[in-house]
Formats: structure tokens, sequence, C-alpha cells
């Protein structure tokens, strides 16, 4: 599985792991919609730390998401990206929704 | 004129699980330039996102082939071609600006072209409408050491 969904108070994450194509995207979306319409949280974190490759289907990801999420006036962030996530989130505008989170600062260490 | 030193022809199932095959084969052939992670990462991405757009856009609903056609220019330039039979680009110039995409409800960022844009040298669209579409891209890839 790509992606496990974790909850925290009013926050859902949805750990992805491994390569995030057009073709994973697809069923990762799947799962995460899933939930948020069971569950609509406050923020949804998509934590990219173990992102093994990414192309524009992971801003597909996000950016569809974020449509959803703002039927509720939820957020969206973007927790530890890798490099590669990273540089394509830069690419796309969306690296402003990155935050650092301690567990993060600390995996780096 | 440069000079081909190496080549290789593919022609895959327009399948979206045969996307990261066919990025794996690229990395694969590109391994003989000896190319830096990240230059591999970048060229990846590149053919990920040609690869997409061939499955989505040039095929939409059905299933096609895709041919990838790799050379070796000169010792040391990647060029890569990938091509589709489907339905072709209408306005090559509107389909390559960021963040435009016919396709949203596919969750398209519109962001296919920026990405091959900016991970290579070249990059080169032909398409005839219900003709099919033909990506080309070049990375030089220096030789170090």
């Amino acid at each position: 599985m790509a992606v496990e969904i974790r909850y925290e108070n009013n926050t859902m994450t949805a750990v992805i792991s491994g390569e995030l194509d057009h073709h994973a995207a697809a069923e990762i979306r799947m799962t995460i919609d899933g939930e948020l319409g069971r569950c609509s949280p406050e923020t949804l974190t998509f934590d990219m730390s173990g992102v093994t490759f990414m192309d524009s289907s992971g801003v597909g990801l996000v950016l569809g998401r974020l449509r959803t999420v703002q039927q509720w006036n939820g957020k969206v962030r973007i927790s530890d990206p890798s490099p590669r996530a990273e540089k394509i989130l830069k690419l796309s505008g969306l690296n402003a929704l990155i935050v650092r989170s301690s567990a993060g600062k600390k995996a780096k260490k | 004129m440069k000079t081909v030193t190496n080549r290789m022809k593919m022609t895959i199932a327009g399948y979206s699980n045969n996307e990261s095959l066919a990025r794996m084969c690229v990395a694969a052939f590109a391994a003989q330039l000896d190319p830096t992670v990240e230059e591999i990462s970048d060229i990846k991405a590149a053919v990920s996102e040609a690869v997409t757009n061939c499955i989505v856009h040039g095929y939409r609903d059905t299933i096609g082939d895709i041919d990838i056609t790799l050379r070796i220019l000169d010792g040391d330039t990647l060029y890569i071609k990938i091509s589709d039979k489907g339905t072709g680009i209408e306005d090559i110039e509107q389909a390559m600006q960021p963040m435009f995409t016919t396709c949203p409800e596919g969750e398209r960022a519109g962001l296919g072209f920026a990405v091959m844009e900016s991970f290579t040298d070249t990059l080169r669209v032909h398409s005839r409408p219900g003709k099919g579409t033909a990506v080309t891209m070049t990375k030089v890839l220096r030789r170090r050491g």
C-alpha cells in the first residue's frame, strides 16, 4: 500500500511512500477521498518524506484534495517532502504549503 | 549533424502501470553516460510526463501503443522521442502553457510540459490532430572525471 492514513486531533495525515506517478496517484486518491468523505478534517497533511519519485501527478493529487477540503474551509499541508517531491512542488508553486515537522527535522539529523 | 553512437527502440502498451517501466528502461539506457543521481531522476520525471500524456490525452479511453526511441548523440547527449498515434493536439502553444489542461477531471495539474522543459535541455512537440503526438527531448550528460 503506497498510502497510510493517520489521525491526530482534527488533522488527517496521508503518509505517501514510494513512487508517486499517475498510476499510483489514482489509487492513493481513492483511499484519501474515501477517508475525507467520512471525516472532513480541518487539516489534511500529505507526508511526502518517503516519496522516492514524483512527477506532476503528485501536484494534481494535492490540488484535487485542496479543492475538496476547501468545501469546509479546511487546509492542506505538505510535510517534509523528499528532495524529488520538493523539486516538483517548487515548479508548481505548491511549495507554499510545505511545513517541516519536528519528526522530519530529527530524521534529517 | 550529430553522430548516433548508440540506439534503442521500444514499444509499450498504454497502461498506466507501464509508466514506471518506461522510465526505468530510459534510466537504464541513460546509465551508459554515467549521469548523476539528480540527472537520472530528472530524466525519469520528464519521461514519466511524456508517457502519461500519451496515456491520458493521446489515448484517453483506449489502450494504444507508445513508441520510445532512445539515442546517444556524440557520445554525451541523450535523445528521447516518445510518440503515440492518438488524438493529437489542436493547439500546441496552448497545451504547453503551465497549468493548462484539457482534462481537469482527470486531476492533471497541467504541468507535464513544464516539467519536461525544465528537466531537459531541448523539448520539441510535433502533433497532428487525429494522427498523434511526438515529443522529442535531449539532455547533455557531460562526462565527469
